[in-house]
């Protein structure tokens, strides 16, 4: 912050801000290398291992040694493109239902008041309490025969999408942000006669975008992380997502270390990269989002 | 658009014909049939995709697992209903044990030790610099990556001969070699410290938060007082991060008691059970021994258990903030 202010209690541990404390500052220094080195260092290696023609266990280094793209050559007949594909598809599909979903139920939970509204909170914070875990056994079956339309979504994509199409999270983040937009903006749009999807289209959803950003990478975040609930909507292992596929390529004894390394890069690239372009959105939502769950 | 709209302007209509004005006092009292009008019925048509995918994905199945847990489930030759004998079966079950102390061992460690760590990287990286902001931004990347992906390089990490990566490291210090995740007697540590590794950055941003919510003149006062370094920390700094402390618990030991995909892709349980948890436990029975009673019989069990634990926190938190 302002230089100013700066004093040695703006740190809980006292850091020294002044330029000519040199101890202070180098062993603040060390002490943040070998963190980034601690955290960072892990993923570095798979960069390079994906890199490198035939790692090896017992040589791991942040820079390839024999440099090549090898890997990616042998994981593609090993279908890594297509286990890709299916993680995308997949995040892609729930995400803009997940969104969608959230935007909706949001929309009716912040801005209007209704009965039942209490009944219908309560419920979406029931499935927050709800273990994904707990259910995963009976969800498989509820999948393999959908309630009433008898419909098996057992081996489908959207077996994976539909149930992580509404997630109480998401509801709960956009509704409290939705709470603050000023009541003056929807009353004077109904003067000028604006219904009541006009209403939520133009004039509410504009003004959420920082929410939208927020449920958008944590949403991202949840459904890439997914693995129990992809490998039972599996029926065989072409259904696989790629952080499920992994395990399939490592217990494989034809496919090397260089390959598993490849799908594990091609598995951490989409979220670096949206963690990356939406990091504030992302810190931001930790701190709301787990002091008010 | 014009549906909608007039089912809007029917709402003060509705109400001022069946509730009498402005009387909303008891609404659930009145016992007179209200006829659905716009301004309940519209609420719950932007709730419905929510409602009808969390009624067919999430309490269908939590019915479903309630009324498994209760029969023997025989594929194709009809379920008989036995009662609460799954649960007495599991509760006995040598491997249910282990797993369940396996389990317990697992997320307080992790949750501890998340923690501590946690707390000394946000000690570490607190302040507003743009190179703060960089290191805090690296740190945090295991918590956005896959825990698959992080399985994976870690068991690599975690190659057993003298040679592998890890083992080398340690040898440098004179330690090891050690098997990691391949001898029972290392596994259960292993598989918990990569847990720590992926979650102490996460529980880092929480502290920092709260960090930056303590008065700064508290620190001063401290100082003025004579108080060191660590005295202010033990006196001023932990005692206002107790909120923040007590929903990381929270969120951490609930976690850690339904852990799978760690365990799954690190170890799969084993060797030898050593790191078997309850979740591989109740995969293994419903999707290998084909037992989807017994397995959702584990699973309710497991809900039961994270529940007494979320309602009895909240409850401890409402009491302390009642005081």
């Amino acid at each position: 912050m302002s230089t100013v202010n700066s004093s040695r209690f703006d740190s809980a541990i006292g850091w020294s801000a002044r330029p000519d404390a040199w101890v202070s500052k180098g062993i603040r220094v060390l002490f943040s290398a070998v963190a980034v080195i601690l955290f960072c260092g892990p993923l570095l290696v798979i960069f390079s291992g994906a890199f490198d023609h035939n790692p090896d266990p017992t040589k791991l280094s942040v820079i390839p040694e024999n440099p090549s793209l090898i890997n990616f050559q042998v994981a593609a007949e090993n279908k890594i493109w297509h286990y890709l594909m299916n993680s995308l598809i997949i995040a892609g599909g729930a995400l803009l239902l997940q969104l969608s979903v959230s935007v909706f139920a949001a929309y009716a939970l912040a801005r209007k008041k209704f009965r039942g509204q209490a009944i219908a909170l309560l419920v979406i914070l029931a499935t927050m309490m709800l273990p994904e875990e707990v259910i995963a056994i009976p969800l498989s079956l509820v999948i393999g025969d959908l309630p009433l339309v008898h419909v098996s979504l057992k081996g489908t994509l959207l077996g994976v999408i539909l149930p992580l199409g509404a997630w109480g999270f998401s509801i709960f983040v956009m509704t409290e942000f939705m709470k603050e937009i000023p009541n003056e903006l929807e009353e004077a749009a109904k003067v000028d006669g604006a219904g009541e999807l006009r209403l939520f289209a133009q004039i509410i959803l504009p003004l959420c975008k920082p929410a939208l950003g927020v449920i958008a990478v944590f949403g991202f975040n949840m459904i890439w992380e997914q693995y129990l609930l992809p490998l039972i909507v599996a029926a065989d292992p072409s259904d696989y997502t790629l952080t499920v596929a992994l395990l399939a390529l490592r217990s494989d004894d034809m496919v090397g270390t260089g390959i598993v390394l490849a799908g594990a890069l091609l598995a951490l690239v989409p979220s670096l990269v949206v963690y990356l372009s939406l990091q504030k959105s992302f810190l931001r939502g930790i701190t709301t989002g787990a002091i008010k769950g | 658009m014009t549906a909608v709209q007039s089912l809007g302007d029917t709402r003060d209509v509705g109400s001022t014909a069946s509730g009498g004005g402005a009387v909303e006092t008891h609404p659930v009292r009145r016992r007179r049939r209200r006829r659905l009008t716009g301004a309940t019925f519209i609420p719950w048509l932007f709730l419905f995709p929510a409602a009808l995918i969390f009624l067919v994905f999430k309490f269908i199945p939590m019915a479903e697992g309630i009324r498994l847990s209760l029969f023997e489930v025989r594929p194709f030759l009809g379920d008989i209903f036995v009662g609460f004998q799954n649960y007495s079966t599991i509760l006995q079950d040598e491997k249910f044990l282990t797993a369940s102390w396996h389990t317990l061992v697992l997320a307080g460690g992790q949750t501890v030790g998340a923690m501590v760590i946690g707390f000394f990287l946000a000690l570490l990286l607190e302040g507003h610099t743009k190179s703060l902001w960089f290191v805090r931004s690296a740190v945090f990347l295991p918590v956005v990556a896959a825990t698959a992906v992080i399985g994976e390089i870690w068991r690599l990490f975690f190659y057993p001969a003298p040679e592998g990566f890890l083992n080398e490291l340690i040898s440098w210090v004179g330690l090891g070699p050690w098997e990691y995740i391949h001898s029972t007697d290392t596994s259960l540590v292993s598989v918990m410290f990569v847990g720590i590794w992926k979650h102490a950055p996460y529980d880092m941003v929480l502290i920092l938060a709260g960090l930056a919510g303590i008065d700064r003149q508290q620190y001063e006062a401290a100082a003025i007082d004579g108080a060191s370094t660590p005295q202010r920390i033990w006196n001023v700094t932990l005692p206002a991060l107790r909120p923040v402390i007590t929903i990381l618990l929270t969120l951490a030991a609930i976690r850690g008691l339904r852990v799978f995909t760690e365990v799954y892709v690190l170890t799969g349980g084993g060797p030898a059970g050593s790191t078997d948890v309850w979740m591989t436990r109740v995969y293994t029975t419903a999707f290998e021994q084909s037992e989807a009673g017994l397995a959702s019989a584990g699973s309710v069990l497991l809900f039961l258990v994270t529940l007494i634990l979320t309602v009895s926190v909240q409850w401890y938190r409402r009491r302390r903030e009642a005081r």
